[in-house]
Formats: C-alpha cells, sequence, structure tokens
C-alpha cells in the first residue's frame, strides 16, 4: 500500500544523508592510537600529593576511606618517628590502597580529604588483565617527584614546625654548593 | 553511657520531687540533677564533665540551661549549670530545646572551649567517635569567629608509658582527675598552671602508674589523652565492635573488642552495671595481644617417631595418633585454670567418659585435699549469692589471701565505691599494701599460716562478707576456718579464684571429687543420675587424683599418659618435679593456643582457640555466667571440639562437639539438688615447705610478665617495680642494706631483688610472684607461706644472674 513517494524518493532521501556527510569532517577518534586530552577537570586516576620538600601530604586519616561510597579505599596510619618521617606532623598513611575494581571515580574522596594530600589526575586508562594489579598501592598513586622535592623519609625541609607547611610556607631555596 | 544505680531496686519507695522541664512536668527521685532528669524525659543537654558515676563538679559550663523559677517563685538570673543543679520541688527548667537563652549560652561556651582546640580532627584517634566534635555539630556554631593563633604545646606528653596527653586539645572537664582520685584512688594526675596555661600533668619522675589509667582514655571527651598502642591505628568507622568477657581474672569484666580486618586494635570497658559499671582494669584493657605473638599454634603437631621432633599434621591424623596414644593407658587430664565453662566441661567430660577415670583437676598451683572439700561443699553448685552489689550493701568485707587492687580489679574498684557508703573494709594480710591503703582497710596483721587464728578472732555478723582468695587455700586449716567463720557469725563467703577458668572448672567438675555442676563423685545416685544423662553405662567411681597426684603418679609411673589443656608448668607446686613427670610419662597430649612449656614434652600438641576466637562462659568469682560470642572467626577450634574429635577416635563418643551443645547439655543437667559432700575439715599446720630464715609472703602484681600480658609492650612498661619488702629488723637480721640486692634462696635456686623496708611482721618477706624474668615459683620451688633463706646479695656471689 506504499505511495509513490516511498517507494521512489525515501530511498534517494536516505542515501542524501550519507552523500552529505562523505564531505564533512569524520567525528571519530582514533584511539587508542591517537589521545584525545580529556577536560581539565576529568575525574582520572588519584593521585597522593607532596610537599615541595617531597614529603607526604597525606596524613592517613582515613577520611577519603571513610567518604567512599563503593569502599575502593583502604588506608593504616602511623607515627613518624624523629628517624622515620614521611610527612610533616605526627601521622602519615603507612598504607593506602584504592582498588580500582571498585572505584567508580565520583571523587567524593578528594573532596574529603583535609590536606589535599588526595587529588585527581586527568589519566583514564585504568584496565588491566589482571584483578589484583587494579588495587594501586600507595607507591602506584605518590606524585612523582618534582625539582627540589626529596624521597621520604626525611626530616622537615621546610620549617621545623609542622604548622607552617599548611600556612603556605614554600621550601627555602638553599645553595647547597656555597 | 547509662545512668548506673544498681541494687537500688529492692529498696524503700523513693521519694519524688516534680518539676517541669521544657514545659513538660517530670517526677524524678529527689537528690536528681537536672541533667538527669532531662535525660529521663527525652532531652539530651551537651556536656563534657559530666559522668553518672563522677561526683558532679561543673567544670566545662556546657550544660548551662535557664531556669525561670528555682523552685522557690524566683528565676536563676543566670543560665546555671544543670550538672551541679539537684531538682527541686516546682522548679522550672527550660534546656536549648525550648530557650533561645540557655541555646545561646551553649553555643557561646561551646565557641570558648573550640578557640583553643586545635582542628587536628583527621590526625586525632578520637575522630569520629568525640563528644566535642559530635556536639560542636549538634550543639555549635557552625563557623568561628576566633581568628588568632590558637594557643600550642609541645606534644604529646608521655603521663605513663602507655597513656599520652595532648594538652591542647584538652578542654579540661577534669574527667580523667576525678576518675584517679574518685573511682581509682590513683590521683597522679591533676590541674597544673594557671589561665590559659591550664593543663593536665604529673609530678616530675611520678608518672601516672595507676592499674585502671586506661579509663580515663576513654572518658576523655576530646582526644587529649590517647593509648600509646592504639595510636593512629585506626578510625572508630573501621572497627567492627563486639562485646566480650575479659580473660585475665575471675570479674568477668565486660569489655568491648573492636577489630579490624582480623585484627584485635582495642579493647574497652563495656557497661555493665551489675559487675564492672563502666570501668575495667589496664589488664583487661591492653593486655590482648597475647594470641597473636608469633608463637601461635596453627596446625597440629605430632611427634615423628624417628626424629623426635614435632611436625605438623592434618586435623584428623593428629587426632587419630592421640586417641592411638591414649588408648589402654591410665591417664590423667590437668587444665590450667583459664578456660571455659563449656571447655572446661568438656575435659571433665572427656576424663569420666573417654579415660575413664577422675584423675582431673584444674588447680595448676598449690592445693590442699581441704581446698577440694571445700569447693565442693561450699563453691560447686551454688549460684551467684555474694555479688558485686552485695559488697555494697554489706557491713564490713574481709579479704583475706586477696589483694584485690592486684588481682582482682573490678572488686577493687567496687570497693572503693562500697567504702564511700560506709562499707569497712578488713584486710588479713602481712602489710597494708597500697591497694589496702585505698581502701581505707583495717589491717589485721599475720604471718603467711597465720590466717586461720585471725579468722577464728573476727567479730562478724551476718551483714558482712568474707572474700578469700585461692591463696587461703594454701594455708592449713585456712578453709577450714573460714566456713567455721561462716557458721558461727552467718557472714557470707566468697571465693576469689585468680583465674577467668577457675570458678567455671569447679562448676564443670574438673575436680577428682566433683562431677559437673555440684555432683560429688562419692555419692552414687550424683554418679548414677550423670551416667543416665550422658548415656553412659557407669561412671569411675573412686575419687581420683588432685593435680599433685596426677604429677606424682606420672613420676611413679601409676599414670603413664597425661592431657593438659592449657597449662604451664611454671604455675605448679614444683615446676622441676612436674617437668621431670612430664618427661617420665609416656604419652602426653597438649592443648595450647601457643607454645609452651609443656610442648617440648608433649607427643601431640593439638592447637585451640583463644577466648577471642571461639564463643564461651566465663563464670565469675560470684557464679554469675559471663557468656561471650565468637570475635575473630579464625576457624581456630574449641577445645571442647577438639576433645570430641579424640573420645571418637577412641570409640567413646563426647555426645557433644560444639560450645553451642555443651551449653545446652549443661543447661539440661541441672545444678545437683542432692545432699553436698562436708564441709571441709583440716587443723591449722605448718606447711611443709623448705626450710630457711624468713617466711614468704607472695602474689602476682597486675601487671607482670605472665603468658596473658605478652606482647603489649607500653603497657607493661607500667607495672610497678619489683622490690622485696620486709621490715627493718628483718633486713638488719639477715644482714640486707635497704635499697641494696638481697638473695632469696631455697635449696631449689635463687631470685634476687632489690630490698625494701615495710612494716611486715618480723621474719616475714613479700616478693612479687612474676617479674621480668624472675618467676619465684619457678626459681625457688617456693611460694606464698614457704620457708626460704633471705641473705644479701654479693657481687661476687651473683653469678650473672641479674634479677
Amino acid at each position: 500500500m506504499s505511495t509513490l513517494r516511498e517507494t521512489l524518493w525515501d530511498p534517494i532521501a536516505g542515501f542524501g544523508v550519507t552523500f552529505r556527510t562523505m564531505f564533512k569532517k569524520p567525528v571519530t577518534e582514533q584511539y587508542p592510537k591517537e589521545k584525545v586530552p580529556t577536560a581539565p577537570r576529568f575525574h582520572g586516576r588519584h593521585q597522593l600529593n607532596r610537599w615541595p620538600d617531597g614529603l607526604e601530604k597525606c596524613v592517613g586519616c582515613e577520611l577519603c576511606a571513610w567518604a567512599c561510597p563503593a569502599d575502593a579505599i583502604y588506608v593504616e596510619g602511623a607515627s613518624n618517628t624523629e628517624d622515620e618521617r614521611y610527612s610533616p606532623g605526627e601521622r602519615y598513611g603507612r598504607v593506602y590502597q584504592i582498588n580500582y575494581l571498585r572505584c567508580i571515580l565520583c571523587g567524593l574522596c578528594i573532596e574529603a580529604c583535609p590536606t589535599r594530600a588526595l587529588t585527581m589526575t586527568n589519566e583514564y586508562e585504568l584496565a588491566d588483565d589482571d584483578r589484583a594489579n587494579l588495587i594501586y598501592e600507595k607507591s602506584d598513586l605518590l606524585a612523582p617527584l618534582l625539582p627540589g622535592m626529596v624521597e621520604p623519609p626525611h626530616e622537615m625541609l621546610i620549617s621545623d614546625d609542622h604548622h607552617d607547611y599548611y600556612r603556605g610556607k614554600t621550601l627555602p631555596i638553599v645553595e647547597k654548593e656555597s | 553511657m547509662t545512668v548506673t544505680e544498681s541494687g537500688s531496686t529492692d529498696a524503700a519507695p523513693i521519694e519524688l520531687v516534680t518539676l517541669t522541664i521544657d514545659d513538660v512536668e517530670v517526677s524524678v527521685p529527689k537528690g536528681t540533677l537536672v541533667i538527669r532528669a532531662a535525660e529521663l524525659m527525652g532531652v539530651e543537654i551537651p556536656r563534657f564533665c559530666d559522668h553518672p558515676l563522677l561526683e558532679p563538679v561543673g567544670a566545662c559550663r556546657q550544660c548551662l540551661v535557664e531556669v525561670p523559677d528555682a523552685g522557690n517563685g524566683r528565676g536563676m538570673p543566670k543560665p546555671q549549670a544543670s550538672c551541679t543543679l539537684e531538682v527541686a520541688p516546682g522548679m522550672v527548667v527550660k534546656t536549648q530545646v525550648s530557650s533561645p537563652v540557655a541555646d545561646k549560652a551553649q553555643r557561646g561556651n561551646l565557641e570558648f572551649l573550640l578557640a583553643n582546640h586545635p582542628l587536628d580532627c583527621p590526625v586525632c584517634d578520637k575522630g569520629g567517635e568525640c563528644p566535642l566534635q559530635n556536639q560542636a555539630m549538634s550543639h555549635g556554631n557552625g563557623e568561628s569567629r576566633f581568628i588568632d593563633q590558637k594557643r600550642l604545646f609541645p606534644k604529646p606528653v608521655h603521663v605513663s608509658e602507655q597513656v599520652l596527653l595532648d594538652r591542647e586539645r584538652c578542654v579540661l572537664c577534669q574527667r580523667c582527675t576525678r576518675f584517679s582520685e574518685e573511682i581509682a584512688g590513683d590521683p597522679f594526675i591533676a590541674l597544673l598552671e594557671r589561665g590559659a596555661q591550664q593543663q593536665i600533668g604529673i609530678a616530675d619522675g611520678e608518672p601516672f602508674h595507676s592499674y585502671f589509667s586506661g579509663n580515663t582514655i576513654q572518658i576523655c571527651p576530646v582526644g587529649a589523652l590517647t593509648s600509646a598502642d592504639y595510636r593512629f591505628r585506626s578510625r572508630p568507622f573501621d572497627l567492627v565492635s563486639v562485646p566480650s568477657i575479659a580473660e585475665h581474672d575471675s570479674c568477668g569484666a565486660a569489655i568491648r573488642v573492636d577489630h579490624r580486618r582480623g585484627k584485635v586494635m582495642r579493647r574497652l570497658a563495656g557497661d555493665d552495671p551489675e559487675v564492672n559499671e563502666e570501668w575495667i582494669t589496664d589488664k583487661d584493657r591492653f593486655a590482648f595481644t597475647w594470641s597473636f605473638q608469633e608463637d601461635r599454634l596453627r596446625t597440629p603437631l605430632v611427634r615423628d617417631p624417628g626424629s623426635g621432633e614435632l611436625v605438623p599434621t592434618s586435623w584428623p591424623g593428629a587426632l587419630a595418633v592421640a586417641a592411638r596414644g591414649l588408648a589402654g593407658k591410665a591417664t590423667g587430664v590437668l587444665t590450667g585454670g583459664r578456660l571455659t565453662l563449656e571447655d572446661a566441661y568438656a575435659y571433665a567430660k572427656f576424663a569420666r567418659v573417654a579415660l575413664n577415670t577422675n584423675d582431673v583437676d584444674f588447680r595448676s598451683r598449690p592445693l590442699s585435699a581441704e581446698e577440694t572439700d571445700f569447693l565442693a561443699s561450699q563453691v560447686a553448685g551454688r549460684g551467684p549469692e555474694v555479688t558485686y552489689s552485695a559488697l555494697e550493701t554489706a557491713g564490713t568485707v574481709v579479704l583475706v589471701g586477696l589483694e584485690p587492687e592486684d588481682e582482682a580489679g573490678t572488686i577493687f574498684l567496687r570497693l572503693r565505691k562500697a567504702i564511700k557508703r560506709g562499707v569497712k573494709v578488713v584486710a588479713v594480710a602481712s602489710h597494708r599494701t597500697r591497694g589496702f591503703a585505698k581502701l581505707d582497710a583495717e589491717l589485721v596483721q599475720v604471718v603467711p599460716g597465720g590466717e586461720p587464728q585471725a579468722l577464728a578472732d573476727l567479730r562478724l555478723d551476718e551483714t558482712d562478707i568474707v572474700l578469700a582468695g585461692e591463696r587461703l587455700g594454701q594455708v592449713p586449716g585456712g578453709l577450714t576456718a573460714l566456713t567455721a567463720l561462716a557458721e558461727r557469725t552467718g557472714a557470707r563467703i566468697g571465693w576469689v579464684p585468680r583465674r577467668a577458668g577457675d570458678r567455671g572448672a569447679v562448676e564443670a567438675g574438673c575436680l577428682p571429687t566433683l562431677l559437673p555442676l555440684g555432683r560429688p563423685v562419692g555419692d552414687g545416685e550424683a554418679r548414677a543420675d550423670l551416667a543416665a544423662a550422658w548415656g553412659v553405662e557407669s561412671l569411675p567411681a573412686a575419687p581420683g587424683r588432685d593435680t599433685a597426684g596426677i604429677v606424682a603418679a606420672l613420676a611413679a609411673g601409676d599414670l603413664q599418659a597425661a592431657v593438659l589443656g592449657g597449662l604451664e608448668l611454671a604455675d605448679l607446686p614444683d615446676p622441676a618435679a612436674a617437668t621431670a613427670a612430664l618427661a617420665a610419662a609416656e604419652f602426653v597430649v597438649s592443648l595450647e593456643v601457643r607454645l609452651s612449656d609443656v610442648t617440648p614434652f608433649a607427643d601431640v600438641v593439638l592447637p585451640v582457640a583463644p577466648p577471642v576466637e571461639k564463643p564461651g562462659t566465663f563464670l565469675t568469682w560470684e557464679g554469675r555466667p559471663r557468656q561471650f560470642e565468637t570475635v575473630l572467626d579464625t576457624g581456630a577450634l574449641p577445645d571442647v571440639r577438639v576433645l570430641a574429635g579424640i573420645a571418637e577416635e577412641l570409640g567413646a563418643p563426647l555426645g557433644v562437639r560444639t560450645v553451642g551443645q555443651a551449653r545446652a547439655e549443661l543447661e539440661e543437667l541441672g545444678t545437683w539438688d542432692g545432699a553436698r559432700p562436708a564441709a571441709a575439715k583440716a587443723p591449722p599446720a605448718r606447711g611443709a615447705g623448705p626450710v630457711g630464715t624468713v617466711t614468704l609472703d607472695t602474689w602476682s602484681q597486675s601487671i607482670d610478665d605472665s603468658r596473658l600480658q605478652d606482647g603489649a609492650g607500653e603497657y607493661r612498661a607500667t607495672a610497678r617495680a619489683a622490690r622485696l619488702k620486709a621490715s627493718a629488723a628483718t633486713l638488719a637480721s639477715a644482714g640486707v642494706e635497704p635499697g641494696a640486692a638481697a638473695r632469696l634462696s631455697t635449696p631449689a635456686g635463687h631470685a634476687v631483688f632489690i630490698a625494701d623496708v615495710a612494716h611486715l611482721p618480723d621474719g616475714v618477706v613479700w616478693v612479687p610472684a612474676r617479674s621480668e624474668g624472675v618467676h619465684v615459683r619457678a626459681l625457688l620451688a617456693a611460694g606464698f607461706g614457704d620457708r626460704v633463706t633471705l641473705s644479701p646479695e654479693t657481687p661476687a656471689a651473683n653469678g650473672g644472674d641479674e634479677a
């Protein structure tokens, strides 16, 4: 019962879309051959930040673990000692694990973090063929050492008073050689 | 936190006072504080210093309420602290719920408290369970107007090795100082300085060494007091809390075990008004690491006949080897007194049903036939008659052979409460200890062994209570005199053993003359009754051997095998003889949580669960059942399951395989209602110990190096110094300088202590039974009441075995 318009015109009109698109720039992303930057505030893999002297910002308070709706974070705190200092102040995160099999990258943990130790990077390539590899340890999550940073454990280099770290004091420029 | 007014249910009609709180009329007993009256009608007034078990002080000013009418028609001009304000007839109170004035006062006060309180909640152990945090959220302003630098203190201060103080967190509520002074009687911490520098502190060189110091950590409403071994270990929200019962003494204190990922992180006081109120000893709180030590047994071990080494074996294999070894051999069963009621019952039944013997005894310490009779006639099958609350209403409480602060901390605290109500404490002992002094006790000074005469001379009446520790059983005639005293005066008696499982073992029938729940072995009717309940033909009729008899029979070859449950050889009257006896035994089965001094002699070692990993029941010294469930489910087997396995292999099934079944069977058996054995009768006599110049008085201090306190380093560091105490004359006649090293010796060996002068009778020395590395019993083969030789310790004579 098809009309004349349906039998003759509609197939041609359909190809019209095809013909028009042939002259447009394709929108296909050539991932993984070409990687497109994410939006700047994209929720990617976490990172544990450091103070300018390399000490860890994490104090092992577990607020991230508490905030996590997917129960993906496990933290154990411990005491800094005179000989072994990982963060300013008394407490540091001895164990820090994020289970990316569970993490939904919602970012509630970074909102909970009282020291801005935990932030999110834009890295999104979180896939593996081994489940165990997707439990990221502290060593996997710690930010890389930037110039001027020293790998902990070491004493506080910015100030002897750990409160100064939180007041925004920065590393004094030390001319070591002179 | 609850109001814990126990024992007042049968009191005279209470005078009620009617007042109006938040426009609601309530009637409360006279003398009630407004803050608690408000609680009763469902209004929670914020507070920090107020604690129902401490005297009101009004220190924190957080509980301010408006009082438009104080009951006399006139209003209070300013908001009042409701924690120090008693109710009055016709009083009108408006809390923060109905009064903007009260609400503003509370908000303002909280802002003041927070002015100097650091914002370090993320690193504070209290964060997440902090009354200050909670009440700042519920009753505080969202923002602080304080913009200046907060007061800082160098942190933290060690008020003891175990308790740390962060002074800037303190809100000066004085709960800790009030607890130490009022409840524990150890006022080692106090407020120091004035004004903004006011802080809690200790005197120089006088650390907070109290047996109850841990309670201050728990009642601190902020994170100012923290525990060294729990510091930064976990957060309240990732802990799983399970109520349980402390396994360290016969007090049955309620505790809360907090664990995380299969590890116990800490223990807190439970809340049981009938038993421990809200307080526990530091031993109950901090000594929980013993079952997680390296030497924990995880698999059954069987001695390889070829190499003589213990090799790991499967459970079925080990049970079969154990059964083969025990089959046909005359076997004695020794249980160490730390078992739960259900497990002790399994041993008792195992001995009778599978081994067909009454050779079973729980007492791994000096004992006497007199004590066996006493337990059968006076202790077994009796429910809670003398209870904690009875202590509060007694006229006089006599302590004999018992130092409650060291040996039964919960009793000590309850007696501290009782003396405030006019109860008099009389201590029959060799000297006035710190604990007796804190109980304001009248001392009836005796030389060890003189207790029967002292008891005979006591004048008591039926309102009085005599608490006898297990040392009285080591005095010939002691328990006879106790029974006679009770009959003569009508005073009630309580038997206070040292270990958690002792009372349960008596009920379970781990005694050579007693079957479960008070059934005497010598009573044919009792045996027939039990045999019918157990579904066996008959039960062995001959009374068995006690611990001393079993050890002697093993050495002599009359017994060829032994089943040992949680036994420590070093506790036995003569450890060397016990070691030789085990070496002589043909076959030894050891059921243990950890490797022990029995392990080298064991042919089969079967790992069993510590209390934290199994359900069970401890009976308190009162006879009160204290049931607890599994905290950590590790798959470790309770003794009852292991014994059931051996019994099945032996072809004589126990009939119970689980703790629940044992519980049910005990319930079904019921207490024996037939005739009781006659009371103990033994004449006072001098014990036949080693011969020496002085009489030894000794007991275990609360904190020492016993195996149940292993692994708790900070806690153990708060132990009292191990000193020898004797009178100046005793020391002088032995040629020992006060403050110098003294040597105690017997033919078996010697021990060295620093000597202190104390008010002891001449010819008596006191030393702690165990102190770091010095086990009096193991070194001297002597104990309470024995004669030892006191001499000066000369450096030349000291062959390097330093005390």
